[in-house]
């Protein structure tokens, strides 16, 4: 493709080129477009398999998000969770150090809380015992995330694999844990200290969940800060763009990756906490994070790593999970339709991605061509 | 920053260390004082005032599904009860995949604040959760299938529901014995070698009060029967019981039973040509040439019972058994190709004097322990979370099993069952 042949050659009909930036205005506007886009899909996708109309199902998504003051805080409480396990990761990726074993770094979080509250919660006075499980949980987190970071900052080994298989070794744990500690010859533990009560983190201003939830806004403008004022998040940026570069202007690279790993699995450590003693009803079992450390991988890169972004991404994720389960359940249909439509809806939203990097312009037709 | 962090973290060391050596918590007095099932003092349901059929509201929470056979034979039972009984759409809700977590608190709440009077959830696990909203929501009803609190609870609007399935194990084991006694004449099997194989879920007494009962109605007919149990740790796990299944065919058992929900031993047992009994949905589909019947509890009468005690007004038990007599406890169509000649009538028969109370399932003659004859036995029947056996379940010469409380408590192992995890 030498530049003089481009005369001769004929102009492709769609052409194109990459853009270096963006504003603002008109990021929101293609997101915008492409969300649409998305629903008229789903609602193609919904006429065809159910019969229903879009709009039904619409409502009902929406009535199973918001509709009712339970449902509301139910859902304001799982986007705090996929909220804080995103923000976790964050870190980690901004380093390109690809982090996915948040799962098993959030699990083990909820272990170790599980854990103190059966060992310590008759011996411990309360807020100690909650001191105590605070620091476990964070600190599990932390060694479940440094393992893997200090084999790769030392001999280079592959973080993705590593990573992926604490998750198992975190779920085997906990599976061992259950049966130990299970009298019941089902593998489940039920309600934790349901009679006793130790070790439940307090309910801020009478109601469940408010805690958790001001604990990840704490974390969200933490995160926030830390990443673009600090020089500890300025390190990870360089570190992210080239190790080479980071050496060159003297960054310890595997202090930056082991550090890094760190405050991502000290965040999964005290979300598990919260999974578990900051529900109104703690119980410990292996499915309990339930997928979401690797759903906050998706909210993560959705939100372009930018914390603020990431609420808004969380939101939607829960609002297509849950509404689309209550859809389902309220019009009787498989549950697989809202997965279906959770899926549609986000592969047109990282599809967007493509039309912010890139501007797409057709052939103009020219008058003078011969 | 680094200093103050680790002061704190030695203070807070010290702290707990201090703490833990001195000051004891108070016990939560639970585990001192066993009590019986006759010092219970059991639950007193609520009256409920009868709430006009088109303002009543039904919520129902499922564990997984339609895609679980387990739980489409809730969600069968609980459509047809509410059409035959005339509620709209709009008046029953059904929740689906919600698991035994917050989950199932969260989605109970969902329910009350959705209108619902009436909820109902179908697995063993959702229980603590049901009755924490019990409590919190004293003037919806909880109802709540396979638990075992609510006779010990003290919550009026929380109730439990379990089936005597243990008679349709009893019962599908006949049809197992007439196949087995079949297979020895036929030549197929020797009498001494008669050995059937049982995949169960969970070492504890709902899967050994399901496998015992089925041995002793196999062994109603053939006396020389040996059985030997696999357990999966799992209550869906196709591979598992599929493996299970192999292993037990390939250590000689002639016939398996299982006590999960997947399709995993019956296709295992159609692959060698082993005759199968299933539970709770018929498997000719799976095994046309080796299902012969399934035992299974049919939830309709007490969704008729608890809806209409809703409309009615009155009480609904603390704690229901469903039998054979009223429905609850059924079996599936035999499979009149696999099965032995004469099966039904050797059925229909025992059916006849299981109802009329002439025979009784854990006859204490029919079976012994370690070689002896059963006279004295403590089941754990009050469930106050010590998993201490508290209760004399042998009276009048045999285990009576499903009458203290509906969930089964019978969890020994009898002389000729191996059972192995």
């Amino acid at each position: 493709m030498s530049k003089n042949s481009s005369n001769t050659v004929k102009e492709p009909l769609i052409h194109f080129t990459k853009r270096d930036d963006i504003t603002g205005i008109k990021s929101v506007l293609v997101h915008g477009i492409g969300l649409l886009a998305g629903l008229i899909v789903c609602a193609v996708f919904i006429m065809l398999v159910t019969g229903l109309s879009p709009i039904e199902v619409y409502v009902k998504m929406f009535q199973g998000t918001f509709g009712g003051d339970v449902t509301r805080l139910k859902a304001l409480h799982h986007t705090a969770i996929l909220l804080a396990i995103s923000l976790a990761v964050t870190p980690a990726f901004k380093m390109k150090f690809w982090n996915i074993g948040a799962e098993g770094q959030v699990l083990i979080g909820a272990l170790a809380a599980a854990f103190c509250m059966l060992e310590y919660g008759n011996t411990l006075q309360e807020p100690v015992l909650l001191l105590v499980m605070f620091l476990t949980s964070m600190l599990a987190g932390i060694i479940w995330a440094i393992i893997p970071a200090i084999f790769k900052a030392l001999w280079n080994t592959n973080e993705t694999l590593f990573t992926l298989m604490m998750n198992y070794v975190a779920t085997t744990l906990v599976g061992y844990f259950i049966m130990v500690k299970d009298r019941s010859g089902r593998s489940d533990l039920g309600i934790l200290n349901e009679r006793t009560g130790y070790g439940y983190l307090p309910k801020l201003f009478g109601q469940d969940y408010y805690l958790n939830i001001s604990i990840v806004i704490f974390i969200t403008i933490l995160v926030f800060i830390y990443l673009k004022y600090s020089k500890q998040g300025y390190e990870i940026s360089v570190v992210g763009e080239s190790q080479n570069t980071a050496k060159y202007i003297g960054i310890n690279v595997k202090k930056v990756i082991i550090r890094t790993m760190a405050i991502s699995g000290a965040i999964c450590g005290i979300t598990g906490l919260l999974l578990v003693a900051g529900s109104p009803t703690p119980s410990i079992n292996e499915s309990i994070v339930g997928g979401q450390g690797f759903t906050a991988i998706l909210v993560s890169w959705m939100a372009k790593f930018n914390p603020i972004i990431m609420i808004f991404v969380s939101a939607l994720v829960v609002f297509l999970g849950d509404g689309g389960a209550s859809a389902t359940d309220a019009l009787k249909i498989d549950s697989s339709v809202g997965e279906v439509l959770t899926a549609i809806i986000i592969f047109f939203i990282i599809g967007c991605e493509f039309f912010i990097r890139y501007k797409v312009s057709f052939r103009k037709r020219q008058k003078g061509d011969k | 920053m680094k200093r103050l962090l680790a002061l704190v973290l030695a203070i807070v060391m010290v702290a707990a260390f201090a703490v833990g050596c001195s000051g004891k918590k108070t016990g939560n007095g639970d585990d001192n004082n066993v009590l019986s099932i006759n010092d219970v003092e059991k639950t007193v349901p609520d009256t409920i005032t009868a709430i006009p059929k088109e303002e009543l509201k039904v919520g129902f929470i499922f564990l997984h599904d339609q895609n679980s056979t387990y739980d489409k034979n809730f969600m069968d039972a609980a459509t047809a009860v509410t059409e035959r009984l005339g509620l709209t759409n709009d008046q029953v809700i059904f929740k689906t995949n919600i698991p035994e977590s917050e989950a199932c608190y969260e989605t109970a709440k969902e329910l009350v604040n959705a209108g619902c009077d009436l909820i109902f959830a179908d697995s063993f696990g959702h229980e603590p959760y049901m009755i924490k909203a019990a409590k919190e929501f004293k003037n919806v009803q909880f109802c709540h299938a396979t638990g075992t609190r609510a006779i010990t609870e003290k919550v009026g609007n929380y109730h439990n529901a379990f089936a005597s399935i243990y008679e349709g194990r009893y019962l599908a084991g006949i049809a197992a014995g007439m196949k087995l006694k079949e297979m020895v004449a036929a030549g197929k099997v020797t009498e001494d070698k008669l050995k059937i194989g049982y995949v169960g879920a969970f070492p504890y007494a709902e899967v050994i009060s399901g496998y015992t009962s089925f041995y002793l109605g196999v062994k109603s007919v053939c006396p020389t029967v040996k059985m030997e149990v696999k357990y999966t740790n799992s209550w869906f796990d196709i591979t598992a019981e599929n493996t299970a299944a192999k292993a037990l065919i390939d250590s000689g058992c002639v016939l398996i039973s299982q006590h999960a929900d997947s399709s995993g031993a019956p296709s295992a047992c159609e692959e060698a040509g082993v005759p199968n009994i299933a539970y709770n949905i018929d498997t000719s589909n799976i095994g046309p040439n080796t299902a012969i019947i399934s035992s299974k509890i049919s939830w309709e009468p007490y969704f008729e019972y608890i809806i209409k005690t809703m409309i009615n007004g009155g009480k609904i038990d603390a704690d229901y058994c469903a039998d054979l007599e009223n429905g609850g406890v059924q079996l599936t169509k035999l499979n009149e190709k696999v099965a032995a000649k004469g099966t039904m009538e050797a059925i229909n028969a025992a059916k006849e004097k299981l109802i009329k109370g002439e025979l009784n399932v854990f006859d204490t003659a029919t079976f012994t322990v370690g070689g002896k004859k059963l006279t004295t036995y403590l089941a754990d029947v009050v469930d106050n979370g010590d998993y201490v056996p508290d209760s004399e379940a042998i009276s009048n010469g045999y285990f009576s099993e499903s009458t203290m409380r509906s969930a089964p408590y019978f969890n020994i192992i009898i002389d000729g069952i191996t059972a192995e995890q």
